[in-house]
């Protein structure tokens, strides 16, 4: 099949002056042209300043290195009040330990780390195969379907419904939560809506925790935070915002690389052959997949003191954006970055996790999830044809995607 | 070129010869030596470079430095004994020196 992707051409976005340039235009990201834009800052600037925009002024950390440096030097660059470059009202804010500094950050880390460290998820491993091998013997055949609801969507909603021993037949409640918070309200009504939204799931949660407060301690996300002396006195907002923080770093991550991994693969045919003709190569091609998606385009941090990076002032309150998008592809550090390329050497050595105190917590369990899917796909469906364009998500921030029809055919 | 050992969390053991200078993560990743990643490459930002040292070369090891301590303190059973592999650059000094290998890198 023909594969068009909508391109902006490189006159047009070369055209726009450079200090107009706003990456963060959710635009970008719908259209499929943001690679193009940043592409243009990495070359022309790599630390740019963008005055205007939705969010209110913010600079762009574009290359590799720099994100790096930014991000694992949390005194100067703090991840407190948000990650986002949207600025909630004050009343609104959600605290969570993704957005708060050291040491409270760190308490609260090491709370949950446990249920997702590398001898817990082989544990867990037996689980989700089960739950993959499922999912996809249900898949119709000779059909057209949506690839994003039936298989991303379905897998990491059950695995988060297992994380958190969530009612297995509610389980769509997660989706829907983690949508609400992932969502950008602007107007009056759409906070309202997102504050009702969120207070049904605290109200859920919060039985959950009495169930589980007055009972022994159990291997889940909910017990351990109420057993936990970090974490069992947390107001209910905080119990919320941690709540909203793993549901959404455990669900529309792990997802967009699902459903990026099937289209990558359909979009360079040559890849797909070589994976059929050697299966071992998956766990590379995980990551390989986690840097060409980057599922998280970006994490927001707030500039404690100057600090020039490549001769630009960012000012002590100004907004900083690290493009983990933009960094994967770049070439004077990643090889032929913009190719998909499932046998990459060093391919584990992408951005998309973030580094320092906040790197991803979750990166194995999601390795894992998209490891075991593909082994399971290969031994049942040699193809799975995308068979139109995705639809992508209109954020700038949860790079990823509505819809991906496909079918596989017998 | 000091030969160190890596032993394995199975207990497979590796005996590696690097040239004074390379950092023990490197020599590792270099040589193919399964349960150390380097995600960062080296920058002390990931933990994926999690040894534990043997308590008689813990010394010659050095001090940590504040970041090594915050990142340690995010990896999985960490020990007094813990380093990141990435911040121990090795001299002729390190001679047989053994370090072993966590069940995972988080
Ligand atoms: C492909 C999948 C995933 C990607 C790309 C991803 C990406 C990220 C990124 C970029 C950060 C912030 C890093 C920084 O600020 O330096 C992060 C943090 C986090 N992620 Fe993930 N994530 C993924 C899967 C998961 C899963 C499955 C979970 C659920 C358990 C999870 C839970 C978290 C949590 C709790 C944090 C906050 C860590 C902290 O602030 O210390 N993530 N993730
Ligand atoms: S390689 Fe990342 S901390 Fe050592």
């Amino acid at each position: 099949m023909a594969m068009i992707a909508p391109r902006t051409s490189r006159d047009e976005i070369d055209a726009t002056p450079l200090a107009a340039l706003d990456v963060s235009d959710p635009k970008h990201f719908v259209d499929g042209t943001m690679h193009a834009y940043f592409e243009r800052l990495r070359r022309e600037a790599p630390v740019h300043y963008c005055k205007e925009s939705v969010f209110g002024p913010y600079w762009s950390i574009t290359k590799y290195h720099d994100i790096m440096a930014v991000d694992a030097n949390h005194k100067a660059f703090s991840s407190e009040p948000a990650i986002t470059l949207l600025d909630p009202p004050s009343d609104k804010v959600l605290p969570m330990f993704i957005a708060m500094d050291q040491p409270k950050h760190d308490e609260q880390r090491k709370a949950v780390s446990p249920i997702v460290a590398p001898g817990n998820l082989a544990n867990l491993e037996g689980l989700i195969r089960k739950r993959v091998i499922d999912i996809i013997e249900s898949l119709p055949v000779n059909e057209t379907f949506n690839w994003v609801e039936r298989v991303s969507i379905e897998l990491t909603t059950q695995m988060l419904a297992t994380l958190f021993n969530f009612p297995f037949e509610d389980r769509r409640l997660l989706t829907h939560w983690s949508d609400v918070a992932t969502a950008r309200p602007v107007t009056v009504e759409q906070w309202e809506y997102r504050e009702t939204e969120l207070s049904k799931c605290l109200e859920y949660f919060v039985r959950l925790w009495n169930e589980r407060v007055n009972a022994s301690p159990t291997f889940d996300l909910v017990s351990m935070l109420a057993h936990a002396p970090a974490t069992r006195n947390m107001p209910p907002r905080e119990y919320l915002g941690n709540l909203i923080l793993l549901i959404v770093g455990g669900n529309d991550t792990t997802r967009n690389s699902i459903t990026g991994g099937l289209y990558f693969l359909n979009q360079n045919p040559c890849e797909y052959d070589k994976l059929r003709a050697n299966p071992g190569v998956i766990s590379n091609m995980v990551s390989e997949i986690i840097r060409y998606q980057t599922p998280l385009a970006y994490m927001r941090r707030l500039a404690q003191t100057d600090v020039v990076i490549r001769g630009q002032r960012i000012r002590a309150g100004d907004k900083v954006a690290m493009w983990y998008v933009s960094g994967n592809r770049d070439s004077d550090v990643i090889p032929d970055a913009d190719r998909f390329w499932i046998d990459r050497p060093n391919a584990r050595q992408h951005l998309s996790f973030g580094f320092g105190i906040h790197r991803c917590v979750g990166n194995r369990l999601g390795e894992m999830q998209i490891r075991i899917l593909w082994e399971e796909i290969l031994k049942r469906y040699p193809t799975v044809e995308v068979v139109g364009e995705p639809t992508r998500v209109p954020s700038s921030f949860v790079n990823g995607y509505l819809t991906l029809p496909v079918r596989i055919s017998r | 070129m000091p030969k160190v050992y890596f032993i394995e969390f199975s207990g497979t053991k590796h005996e590696v010869s690097i040239p004074e200078g390379t950092a023990l993560m490197r020599a590792a990743v270099g040589h193919g030596v399964p349960g150390i990643d380097g995600d960062c490459g080296g920058q002390c930002a990931c933990a994926t470079c999690h040894v534990l040292v043997e308590p008689e070369w813990l010394e010659q090891t050095g001090t940590k430095t504040e970041m090594e301590t915050s990142m340690l303190d995010f990896a999985d059973s960490t020990q007094n004994i813990s380093r990141l592999a990435c911040q121990i650059a090795l001299t002729q000094a390190f001679e047989g020196m053994t370090v072993r290998m966590p069940d995972g890198q988080h």
